[in-house]
């Protein structure tokens, strides 16, 4: 234990040296890093924070070294995680490469892609982006059309992927490809890694109801998908994806994180909102049915959070996500979404901003973050795949 | 806080899981309905329960306990709870045993502690006045009477009022009723003169009587903490309560879910499991989540508990009304999934559901935790 506590000194003395004043405090999502060659830095102090906690490893804390990782415990990484909380330091860079593509490749990549492709995801090189759903192919993922040839040295891509977010700023895009049309459907799929920089890739952005464009279509007309970017095995793929969407789900119901940072930590509470917009009564929120409510979300995310770090204290090693991340994608979206109605709601008329002076920016935030958390229970699985999926695998019941 | 159990609680509670599923099977609880036992529980497994030290869990060892705190005494009542063990467990080792702790003298320790981990003691609180849990809502005085006091008033819902030895009686000294200052506790022989308890029959099966206080001499070293300040003990006690209590609900909630989720496997209709149909199979996935949570929740609270932080009021409210609401959905759809034999007596899936309702309002139920939650929020 003697090492830890050293560990915690020396990870606050370098936080406190190394990390810039200008990366300490809440940012918005529009200055969340996420690298590649389409990264821009107005604030020189991201560019800075992203270098130095990269020479570290400290991007992809429990990545091996030998790929640019930290290399850390899961102890360690739950110390530095305490310590940036601490600091109020904010995260140098995210994004697929590290909750998806990266923890996906360590697990079934080969030591020659595991070297190509990981260290470019810590030092924010290359940014990545995810190939799965089709217009035809949305729960139900593995019945996807868009065809890989073999070529020889290469496969041949046709065909559409859609809801492929941030396609638009990505520089490689790893992806579902049926390889045997003749197979049943779970067994003529591959996992391969395309490089977006051809001629054979289209990107089209698709606006969504929160007014903004994070989505897309992508589309392959004659690209080329090399050899040695094929993950795991021809016609195996479909293991190498679900293995992905654990750490996606894993990912997108802040599970990975331990528990400690909620997707919505950036927001101010709904207690504090609910007593500006509705004011106090004998030290008790002015509309007692609304009040009961917001405590009752309150509490439920309490013991939300709880359970993820339970589930990090049962999963010691740290390693690979359960099917519990069924549970905490399902569970976690709906909260959320439950907790953006009821900001809704404490907010009244001023909660459906859309522009204009009118609204204040957190106003129009609140707007917009509430229409985009539908998504939350639509992508990376349904609640209702993910319902399908605890049925099935944690409890048993028969098909 | 860990949020997961060391190696002696894991052992104490799977000699607790072998205890219960042999001694105590609901066919013990639906013998005593049955014969309308006059005591509620079996003394006889009540001394085996003392022998295995349960009486003691929470009492320091040097007053003759076993010192393993609330965490061991919430895997004990979790595995209670599935076979739902009628036991004076909660109203003696838990309630009783706080009270003594948190509210008695030195002297008054050195004589009570002994006796109840030793299982000679049975002892009962005496707090609620009307059909809501209302713990500053009291009308029970005592006055001041030569050295001592007098108390007079009706306390109901007094869980094992009927076979206690010693009985907690909260009343007031000053003050009016909702004021949480004027309160006192006081430690009062059962069988003193002026002190007429009738049992009441619960739904449940298990205990509880009303007890009525006419003219009721208490010495003044009959008090438990200090004249007017018996809500700093109450609190306490009513904290405690709800966190082992919702251990209980942990336990029964959890059987009740997993005999459910058996029968969905086993019990075929159109030809097929009807667990295989949709509607069904997302209920229960539903449920598995709720009940992940109120793990997670009951875990902190017990190690709050132990580690006297000052979280526990929060987190007594957290689990209590978490697992209220738990305990009343999956008990609820225990039934239905179950279909017309789950409406029958014959089959034990419905002892769940009274279990759940008189445990929603033991200690305040779900409502009344949400809005202390908040209270100690300051919204």
């Amino acid at each position: 234990m003697a090492t830890l506590r050293e560990f915690r000194e020396e990870t606050q003395a370098w936080l406190a040296d190394n990390c810039p004043d200008s990366m300490r405090g809440s940012g918005t999502d529009a200055e969340a890093v996420a690298g590649g060659t389409s990264q821009t830095y107005e604030n020189p102090g991201a560019k800075v924070w992203l270098d130095r906690m990269a020479e570290k490893g400290w991007t992809a804390p429990m990545w091996p070294s030998e790929y640019g990782g930290g290399g850390l415990s899961r102890d360690q990484f739950l110390i530095l995680q305490d310590e940036m909380i601490r600091i109020n330091a904010r995260s140098p860079i995210g994004g697929m490469g590290f909750s998806m593509i990266g923890p996906t490749l360590l697990d079934y990549g080969t030591e020659e892609q595991k070297q190509r492709h990981l260290p470019k995801i810590v030092n924010g090189e290359i940014r990545w982006c995810q190939g799965y759903s089709e217009p035809g192919a949305g729960s139900d993922l593995a019945s996807l059309a868009t065809k890989a040839e073999d070529m020889g040295d290469h496969f041949l891509v046709n065909g559409q992927k859609i809801w492929t977010s941030g396609a638009q700023n990505a520089d490689w895009i790893f992806t579902l490809v049926r390889t045997e049309p003749q197979a049943p459907k779970h067994e003529g799929i591959s996992f391969v890694l395309i490089d977006m920089d051809q001629p054979g890739v289209k990107v089209n952005p698709i606006k969504l109801i929160s007014g903004s464009s994070p989505f897309n279509e992508t589309f392959f007309d004659d690209a080329i998908a090399k050899k040695e970017d094929l993950v795991g095995q021809l016609n195996r793929g479909w293991t190498v994806a679900k293995r992905l969407l654990q750490h996606e789900r894993s990912s997108i119901s802040g599970m990975s994180s331990g528990g400690r940072r909620g997707r919505y930590d950036n927001l101010r509470s709904l207690s504090q909102i609910a007593r500006d917009y509705i004011g106090m009564d004998d030290g008790k929120l002015a509309d007692l049915v609304l009040r009961d409510q917001i405590i009752g979300n309150t509490m439920t995310s309490k013991a939300f959070s709880l359970t993820q770090r339970r589930a990090a204290a049962e999963n010691a090693s740290g390693g690979t996500p359960t099917f519990a991340t069924s549970m905490f994608k399902y569970y976690g979206s709906e909260l959320g979404k439950d907790r953006l109605e009821l900001q809704l709601k404490a907010m009244g008329t001023q909660s459906f901003g859309w522009e204009g002076d009118m609204f204040t920016s957190e106003e129009r935030t609140l707007t917009r973050t509430w229409l985009r958390s539908k998504g939350s229970s639509i992508a990376g699985g349904t609640s209702e795949i993910q319902l399908n999926i605890i049925a099935k695998r944690v409890l048993g019941l028969p098909d | 806080m860990p949020l997961v159990l060391n190696e002696e609680q894991n052992m104490l509670k799977d000699a607790a899981k072998d205890f219960c599923g042999k001694s105590t099977p609901i066919t013990e609880l639906r013998k005593l309905r049955d014969d309308k036992d006059e005591t509620g529980f079996s003394r006889d497994i009540w001394q085996q329960m003392v022998e295995l030290g349960w009486a003691g869990i929470t009492i320091p060892e040097d007053f003759g306990g076993l010192g393993f705190g609330y965490l061991g005494m919430g895997v004990v009542m979790e595995e209670c709870g599935r076979t739902l063990t009628a036991s004076p467990l909660m109203s003696t080792a838990v309630l009783g045993s706080s009270a003594i702790l948190s509210g008695a003298s030195d002297e008054q320790k050195a004589e009570l502690l002994p006796a109840l981990a030793g299982g000679e003691l049975l002892t009962a609180l005496a707090l609620e006045e009307t059909p809501h849990h209302s713990p500053y809502n009291i009308s029970t005085t005592a006055e001041k009477s030569g050295d001592g006091y007098k108390l007079n008033g009706s306390k109901k819902f007094v869980l094992d009022g009927h076979v206690a030895d010693q009985l907690v009686v909260v009343a007031r000294s000053s003050g009016t009723a909702g004021d949480r200052d004027g309160l006192s506790l006081f430690l009062v022989a059962a069988d003193s003169d002026g002190i007429s308890t009738t049992r009441t029959i619960m739904a449940d099966s298990r205990n509880a009587a009303n007890i009525e206080l006419s003219n009721v001499q208490a010495p003044a070293t009959a008090l438990l903490g200090a004249e007017g300040k018996g809500a700093d003990v109450l609190d306490k006690v009513l904290d405690v309560g709800r966190i082992v209590l919702s251990a209980e609900m942990l336990g029964g909630l959890q059987e009740a879910f997993e005999r459910t989720l058996e029968y969905l496997k086993v019990r075929e209709q159109f030809g097929v499991p009807i667990g295989s149909f949709q509607a069904l199979k997302h209920r229960a996935a539903e449920m598995f989540c709720e009940i992940e949570l109120s793990k997670s929740v009951v875990l902190e609270a017990l190690s709050a508990l132990d580690e006297d932080s000052d979280e526990v009021p929060k987190l007594a409210s957290l689990a209590k009304a978490r697992l209220t609401d738990t305990y009343n959905l999956v008990s609820s759809e225990a039934i239905q999934m179950h279909g017309g034999i789950g409406m029958t007596d014959e089959h034990e899936i419905g002892f769940f559901m009274k279990r759940a309702r008189v445990c929603e309002h033991s200690f305040g139920n779900a409502a009344y935790h949400r809005n202390r939650y908040g209270e100690l929020e300051g919204y």
